[in-house]
């Protein structure tokens, strides 16, 4: 499928799923849906780094609150529509990814996560002591109660993260399938041997850092709106940084389907876990399952099913 | 004689202490075939890295037609046709054998899908194309490596121990298509311990013993140098 098909087919999906929203009461699907479409979002960001160039990354985290706490400062100051502080986020937390970047794709492998999981340390410390967006007891904000096109505000913020979510999606695929994808996945396998035969490999993990980046800053952008009260604790929660890492693993890590399958099914058990079991319930079930993967199924879901079909 | 393609100049490579190569000049000429001799741990392997930029050199100068290049980053000189194969194969793991030749196409060498099933049809990998690098046999990963060393559109290809450990006819098989290659136009530095492949390929020799050049010209007089036979075979 041409990469325009594929962008149409999304654009179809869309489309699809707000005819659906018309026949939509209940407001807890779209707030779940968000939930879905913003692990989507994540998971796909981080997967561009993550599982296309092998750089793990333990910061998720701070580029996704970076992104919320830009918003709720750009907010208070202007208040210009979302879609401003969407790229405004976009654009700090691509900056902040080109900076990491910068400074620590020298290290491989774990040294390298170890220093994102520094950076998200150091996010949280001095967002705690950036009084202007609350400090450390946090920032309330007022939803508005309608959307711009009618219907309730959190239906927009969906729609809004839906087509975010969508938009990574199809930029992965391409992404996946163009001469970047090759030298991302020859610098996933062996960077040196990439860059003997011609792979300009800082160039291309600075690019997919700050795409990463900027798309994190997106997902994290529209937050505040979303739970109307932020506090760096939950905007930095570490669960965060757990979750998309364990959804493009358990959806399988080298294409664009793992992010998407994962985040769908894990957000959907951590969902139902939450209203059934209970909150806490949540980060053990994606710990098990995680343990599980690796050891059984290290290339996710779409590993196995590969493993069928060559079995065949 | 025209402009040497690659020209080493008093390279020297240090490694804290240790001088691994001690000013160290060669010359390359286009179209050549050169093979590079020495014991184990001579400099062979740093000589190569410091040619494609594996490795920083200490001081000299390495020039690729004239144009210096050992200060650019490796995948420039790859860019510029400066390749080279790795002594233990190094493929990349997750891709396909085709899409591994693909990545030095698409960025070393001139892409095309024609090419790639060429290539591949040429080492006889044509049925493996689909296949992963792990599925291979040791002398299918050797022809993977060189097939993806041509994929890069080398003008000088450096093969390092591309035959050890290979049988009699294998030896012979990769020699024979390193001299098809040579006659296309790839100048070509073979480094090997296999004396029967190398003295079959090149039309010189160049012998380095602890990181000195001791010995470059025609291949039976270097082997029978006195520096030659004392490194290889004590006093």
């Amino acid at each position: 499928m041409t990469n325009l098909r594929f962008g149409l087919l999304g654009l179809a999906l869309i489309v699809a799923l707000w005819l659906a929203g018309r026949l939509v009461t209940n407001e807890y699907v779209f707030f779940a849906g968000y939930a879905v479409a913003q692990y989507i979002l994540l998971a796909t960001a981080w997967n561009l780094l993550g599982g296309y160039a092998g750089y793990v990354n333990f910061g998720t985290a701070a580029f996704f609150a970076l992104g919320a706490y830009v918003s709720v400062a750009v907010n208070k100051l202007f208040e210009p529509p979302l879609i401003v502080l969407i790229l405004v986020g976009a654009l700090a937390s691509g900056a902040v990814g080109l900076a990491m970047g910068y400074l620590t794709l020298k290290l491989r492998g774990v040294f390298f996560s170890i220093a994102t999981l520094a950076l998200a340390i150091v996010a949280q410390a001095v967002v705690t002591n950036w009084e202007f967006v609350g400090g450390s007891s946090g920032a309330y904000l007022l939803r508005p109660t309608a959307g711009p096109w009618g219907g309730s505000y959190v239906e927009y913020l969906f729609y809004v993260m839906l087509v975010m979510a969508v938009g990574a999606v199809v930029l992965a695929r391409c992404i996946e399938r163009s001469k970047i994808g090759f030298g991302l996945a020859a610098i996933r396998d062996d960077e040196l041997v990439g860059e003997a035969y011609g792979v300009p490999t800082l160039r291309l993990k600075l690019l997919v850092t700050v795409l990463s980046g900027a798309l994190m800053g997106m997902a994290g952008a529209p937050l505040p709106f979303y739970v109307a009260y932020l506090d760096p604790p939950s905007a930095f929660n570490l669960a965060y940084a757990v979750n998309t890492i364990a959804m493009p693993l358990i959806g399988g890590a080298s294409t664009w389907v793992g992010p998407v399958i994962g985040a769908v099914l894990l957000t959907a058990v951590q969902e139902t876990a939450m209203v059934t079991i209970s909150s806490a319930a949540n980060l053990m079930i994606v710990g098990l399952l995680m343990v599980l993967f690796i050891s059984l199924a290290p290339n996710g879901i779409m590993g196995l099913l590969r493993g069928v079909r060559s079995r065949a | 004689m025209t402009a040497p393609l690659l020209t080493v100049d008093q390279l020297t490579k240090r490694f804290g202490g240790f001088v691994a190569l001690d000013q160290v000049s060669l010359q390359v000429a286009q179209g050549e075939r050169l093979g590079l001799i020495g014991p184990n741990g001579s400099g062979k392997s740093t000589l190569v890295n410091c040619i494609s930029g594996t490795v920083p050199i200490s001081s000299g100068r390495v020039l690729l037609d004239r144009e210096r290049i050992d200060r650019l980053p490796p995948h420039r000189r790859a860019q510029l046709g400066l390749v080279r194969s790795f002594q233990l194969p190094r493929p990349f793991g997750s891709l396909t054998i085709a899409d591994n030749l693909k990545v030095a196409m698409l960025y070393a060498g001139k892409p095309s899908s024609d090419s790639i099933h060429d290539l591949l049809a040429l080492l006889g990998l044509e049925d493996k194309a689909g296949r992963l690098p792990r599925e291979l046999t040791q002398i299918e990963m050797r022809k993977l490596e060189l097939a993806r060393a041509m994929a890069a559109n080398p003008r000088l290809l450096i093969v390092d121990e591309v035959m050890a450990g290979l049988s009699h006819a294998e030896v012979d098989e990769i020699v024979e298509l390193l001299l098809r290659l040579n006659e296309a136009g790839v100048t070509i530095v073979m480094i090997e311990h296999i004396m029967r492949a190398v003295m079959a390929f090149s039309q010189r020799l160049v012998c380095i013993v602890a990181g000195r050049k001791v010995a470059d010209g025609d291949p039976r007089e270097v082997t029978g140098d006195a520096h030659v036979l004392k490194a290889y075979l004590g006093e």
